[in-house]
């Protein structure tokens, strides 16, 4: 058995590894602590939103290992010695790439007026990233499809994808 | 959400003796499912077994088909590149479900093994006897539109509400389980079962078996396919009616049919009857529509969801018609030529 938490009720928490934003962080862990809640609560990452805490919105969207994921219906402990990304890591992805500031997706969600209350867009910002690393949608309508599990409740829809179309015109994501 | 014992085995073997006979406890995958049940009381495990490194993550031939890990994520099966040329219609299913982010973490296990999406058994302040047995069941006479219009019984008329299930009941996938008792296989049409009187299990899996992986069989259909899904929006919803449909032509007369719905019964709903009458006939609206009748002679309509029933029919006719025309099967895109 890699872990075990104790007996079934004790209050004993699980000591894990996460590269979170370029960082390696050795954190304890209550096991029912979804990694929503670790980031924000616990590591004051408090980019990465919580909209509905059920999997229905999308504000909760990180990168794990480079894959997009709603951060509120995945457990802290499961992700041991994963890589997170999450809003604040990604202007720090382009910096190691020797870029601006900004990611080019940040950028053109500015560029194109991707917002209007901005609570969705951490997790549009990096479901945009994960969209983009799996190279599945091509067109327009293809985008919007592979965009559905983040909601934008200024509908802020058509921006934000011409905000994604423009940065893979320019050659994608990173 | 409750506290729990948590534990990470290697191996199949140390899962399956890590839940034991203990009925409170779960094995946990993609977490997509269970986490959210969790966060509604509605599942309170004593302890989680996180299945997540267990050596099931691969897509590997076999026999002529394909044997799918359970923790291969719902997203990497439908980018497979042989599931895509061999089995589309599970590709096409599998994306037509959920969202990408959720497709990226729910698991082949996970997902045959979601629970429904009833609005009374996810609220436990209500009376259900799928969640609590005895209960009574508050969507018979209450809310339900999403609810079943086949095979239901007077205990519980909840449906399934996987994608990915109904395209593979109309392509005779096998679940391969292991438990304290050994290995063995179920066919898909066995897997999930009617509520009759006994709701509270939504399959025939034995306590402390857990799914290894799916075998899809040697036969495909990979010209003549449609996974159509209807559903008060075009994405990340569930089903209201959905028709897995599957054919092999001889010019304009079928040889072989397939077809499975999903959204109207407690189970990816097959009717072999209904498929054996379409064998032999034009491919014509007609004998779609015959079909359809049949299926929908023993419908029974609850006090909101009886528009369910002719939804139902004009999905299968269109499904149908869909395979026939080999129209295309990209989310974004399923017009008939
Ligand atoms: C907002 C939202 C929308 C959704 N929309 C759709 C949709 O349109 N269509 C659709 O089909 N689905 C939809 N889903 C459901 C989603 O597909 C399932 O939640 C997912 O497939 C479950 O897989 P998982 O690996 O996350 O399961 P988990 O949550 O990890 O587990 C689910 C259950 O299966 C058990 N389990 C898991 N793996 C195994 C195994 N190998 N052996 C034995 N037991 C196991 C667990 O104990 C648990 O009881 C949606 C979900 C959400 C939250
Ligand atoms: S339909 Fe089934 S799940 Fe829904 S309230 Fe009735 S018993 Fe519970
Ligand atoms: S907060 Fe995770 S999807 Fe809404
Ligand atoms: S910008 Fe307000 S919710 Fe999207």
């Amino acid at each position: 058995m890699l872990i075990d938490s104790g007996s079934p009720g004790a209050a004993g928490t699980i000591g894990i590894s996460l590269t979170i934003n370029g960082e390696r962080r050795n954190i304890q862990v209550a096991p029912w602590t979804t990694l929503l809640d670790l980031l924000r609560e616990r590591l004051d990452l408090t980019g990465t939103k919580k909209g509905c805490d059920h999997g229905q919105c999308g504000a909760c969207t990180v990168l794990v290992d480079g894959t997009r994921i709603n951060s509120c219906l995945t457990l802290a402990v499961m992700k041991d010695g994963a890589e997170i990304t999450t809003v604040e890591g990604l202007a720090s992805l382009a910096a190691r790439e020797g870029k601006n500031s900004l990611h080019p997706i940040q950028e053109a969600f500015v560029e194109h007026d991707a917002f209007q209350c901005g609570y969705c867009t951490p997790g549009q910002l990096c479901s945009s990233v994960g969209l983009m690393n799996e190279g599945h949608a091509h067109s327009r309508d293809e985008i919007r499809e592979a965009m559905s599990g983040n909601i934008c409740r200024c509908g802020a829809y058509t921006n934000i994808v011409d905000a994604i179309e423009d940065v893979m015109q320019q050659g994608g994501a990173r | 959400m409750n506290r729990f014992d948590y534990v990470r085995p290697n191996t199949v073997a140390e899962a399956v003796q890590a839940l034991g006979a203990d009925p409170a406890a779960r094995f946990i995958a993609g977490g997509t499912n269970l986490i959210d049940l969790m966060k509604y009381d509605v599942e309170r495990p004593g302890r989680l077994v996180d299945i997540t490194r267990l050596p099931l993550r691969d897509i590997e031939e076999r026999d002529g088909g394909l044997r799918i890990g359970a923790l291969v994520t719902n997203a990497t099966v439908a980018y497979d590149s042989a599931v895509k040329e061999r089995y589309p219609l599970l590709s096409s299913a599998i994306l037509a479900g959920a969202s990408a982010q959720l497709r990226n973490a729910a698991s082949t296990g996970g997902n045959l093994l979601q629970r429904t999406r009833c609005y009374y058994f996810y609220d436990t302040a209500t009376p259900c006897n799928k969640r609590e047995p005895g209960t009574g069941c508050s969507a018979i006479g209450g809310v339900n539109r999403i609810h079943a219009i086949l095979g239901a019984s007077e205990h519980c008329i909840a449906t399934h509400p996987s994608d990915m299930a109904v395209a593979l009941a109309a392509l005779e996938a096998v679940v391969q389980v292991s438990g304290p008792n050994g290995d063995r296989a179920i066919p898909i049409a066995e897997f999930h079962r009617l509520p009759g009187d006994d709701p509270a299990k939504d399959t025939n899996l034995a306590p402390g078996e857990i799914i290894v992986a799916v075998d899809l069989p040697a036969k495909s259909f990979t010209t003549n396919f449609t996974y159509l899904k209807l559903r008060d929006r075009l994405s990340y919803a569930f089903a209201l009616v959905s028709v897995a449909a599957a054919l092999e032509l001889d010019g304009q007369t079928i040889r072989t049919a397939r077809l499975a719905l999903g959204g109207v019964a407690h189970k990816p709903w097959r009717n072999t009857e209904a498929e054996a009458l379409l064998q032999g006939e034009p491919a014509t609206r007609e004998t779609f529509a015959a079909a359809a009748d049949l299926i929908l002679r023993e419908a029974k309509p609850q006090s909101t969801n009886g528009f369910k029933i002719e939804l139902a029919r004009r999905a299968i006719v269109r499904g149908l018609e869909q395979a026939a025309a080999g129209t295309p099967q990209s989310q974004s895109d399923k017009r008939i030529q």
